[in-house]
């Protein structure tokens, strides 16, 4: 066990590669009640959401999410998030180590006319994903799954314990995450589990998260995204409405960057001989240092080690042979499209 | 809790020594594989090469680290263990084993008094577990 944003948290059940293949094959489901939630309401929630993050929720119906940033006057990044518009409250569900930070943050802005109340101990989180997520779901809900689109919502029973259940995840398959009260842990759990005997369920742990989010290049926080680097550069410009009204903090910041274009972006290498990249790792086109590593590992599905990197922009494109230095010695590596692993069963 | 054979002598950088009159074979403990998890990748010092003790005699490459496996000796390295080449997870699946890495001979004798025994690496072992 490691202890991460102040829970105990199991690295690895039986190892990183069978868990990791058990999400790429059948289902598994993760503890992620670590990950911080944050509901906000009232009468002026959307139009201060909207201010606070970078994509925009008045695209949102109710029981739809979005993936999204928060950034910093500068378009540096305090956060990314997935927000939930639900019937009568908004749901944020931040990163387990920003949330302190990110409550901070939210709390500073904080407007009359809103409330905000971090529900992270109030409420457990679980995510069931793989390919076979929907039937083994389908036989414990006591809402139909299959009009649950991705990144849609519903609320609904599960073993009959009220949640919500969203259709979300951060590993390229298909999936659910679970929201209800902690209490109901171990009959959540274990109805889940008996539901999926079928498809050989499995728990899975922080390793596997990290190789099946890194195979579909999801950005971490702490590893390829920070304050230090902006939106625009780490290719989430798909999350961040530079053009929507009223803008938001970072806005002008990440403008100037468009229209400057970014000095880096963050692409995806693979090794294309031998090699397993990792972070803080430098990257060279010839002798010209060309950017650094932010996340790496063997992938367990290409079998070949992968990077996700910030490189300078003459360098970003798909198909460019880069070197990565791995403990002295170059190795070669090939900036390809995200994401590495292309046959998701995500919706 | 990890396996700690009692014919065995220790690093406290988690290796391990079975004694063999003038040579040694060595390879990583129980605890290292385990806190290392699935091995992909064992490179291991060119034969007839010589290490000093708590040099790197070899790399482990995990899914989720790299680590340098140092010599527990001074010597000279006799033999790779080349299946690992094509099956580096036998260090995971039989640490002390078929997973082991490298046999040496020795060059001084008196660094084996040096090393831990079962007992002090058990002890060593307990206090590197986080819970």
């Amino acid at each position: 066990m490691v202890e991460f944003a102040g829970y105990d948290m199991p690295v690895q059940f039986k190892g990183i590669i069978p868990e990791h293949n058990r999400v790429r094959t059948t289902v598994g489901v993760f503890d992620v009640s670590h990950m911080g939630r944050i509901e906000v309401r009232g009468s002026g929630a959307a139009g201060w959401l909207n201010r606070m993050t970078t994509n925009d929720v008045t695209a949102l119906d109710t029981n739809q999410a979005q993936y999204s940033v928060m950034c910093y006057p500068d378009g540096g990044i305090v956060d990314d998030l997935v927000v939930y518009r639900l019937e009568d409250r908004w749901l944020l569900v931040v990163n387990g180590a920003n949330n302190d930070k990110d409550t901070a943050w939210l709390e500073q802005h904080l407007e009359a006319d809103v409330q905000l109340d971090n529900v992270t101990a109030e409420m457990a989180q679980l995510a069931v994903q793989g390919p076979k997520s929907e039937p083994v779901l389908e036989k414990v809900s006591s809402v139909d799954l299959a009009p649950i689109g991705f990144y849609w919502a519903a609320p609904g029973e599960v073993a009959g314990v009220r949640m919500l259940i969203s259709r979300t995840g951060y590993t390229g398959e298909d999936g659910f995450e679970l929201y209800f009260p902690p209490e109901a842990g171990d009959k959540v759990w274990d109805a889940v589990f008996e539901a999926g005997a079928g498809f050989d369920i499995e728990p899975i742990g922080l390793g596997a998260r990290d190789t099946l989010r890194m195979e579909m290049k999801y950005a971490l926080y702490g590893n390829d995204i920070d304050k230090t680097t902006n939106p625009i550069e780490a290719g989430l410009s798909f999350v961040t409405a530079l053009d929507k009204q009223g803008g938001f903090i970072g806005c002008d910041a990440l403008r100037r960057v468009r229209e400057d274009k970014p000095k880096r972006r963050l692409v995806c290498l693979q090794m294309t001989g031998g090699g397993i990249p990792r972070p803080h790792y430098r990257i060279f086109a010839g002798d010209d240092e060309a950017g650094e590593v932010t996340s790496g590992t063997m992938s367990p599905s290409l079998g070949t080690g992968i990077a996700i990197g910030y490189v300078r922009r003459k360098h970003a494109k798909a198909g460019t042979e880069l070197e990565i230095d791995i403990r002295g010695t170059k190795a070669a590596a090939v900036v390809v499209k995200p994401p590495f692993y292309k046959d998701g069963s995500r919706k | 809790m990890a396996n700690i054979p009692k014919d065995l002598k220790y690093t406290k950088t988690h290796e391990w020594v079975r004694v063999e009159g003038e040579n040694v074979t060595t390879g990583v403990t129980d605890f290292a594989q385990s806190e290392l998890s699935d091995i992909v990748y064992v490179d291991i010092n060119t034969v007839g090469s010589t290490v000093s003790r708590n040099e790197p005699i070899g790399t482990i490459e995990a899914v989720k680290a790299v680590a340098d496996m140092n010599a527990p000796v001074s010597g000279e390295v006799l033999e790779a263990n080349t299946a690992l080449q094509t099956e580096p997870a036998k260090v995971n699946q039989d640490p002390y084993g078929e997973g082991w890495i490298a046999r040496l001979k020795l060059t001084k004798q008196e660094e084996l008094d040096d090393l831990l025994d079962p007992a002090g690496y058990a002890d060593l072992v307990k206090k590197s577990e986080h819970h």
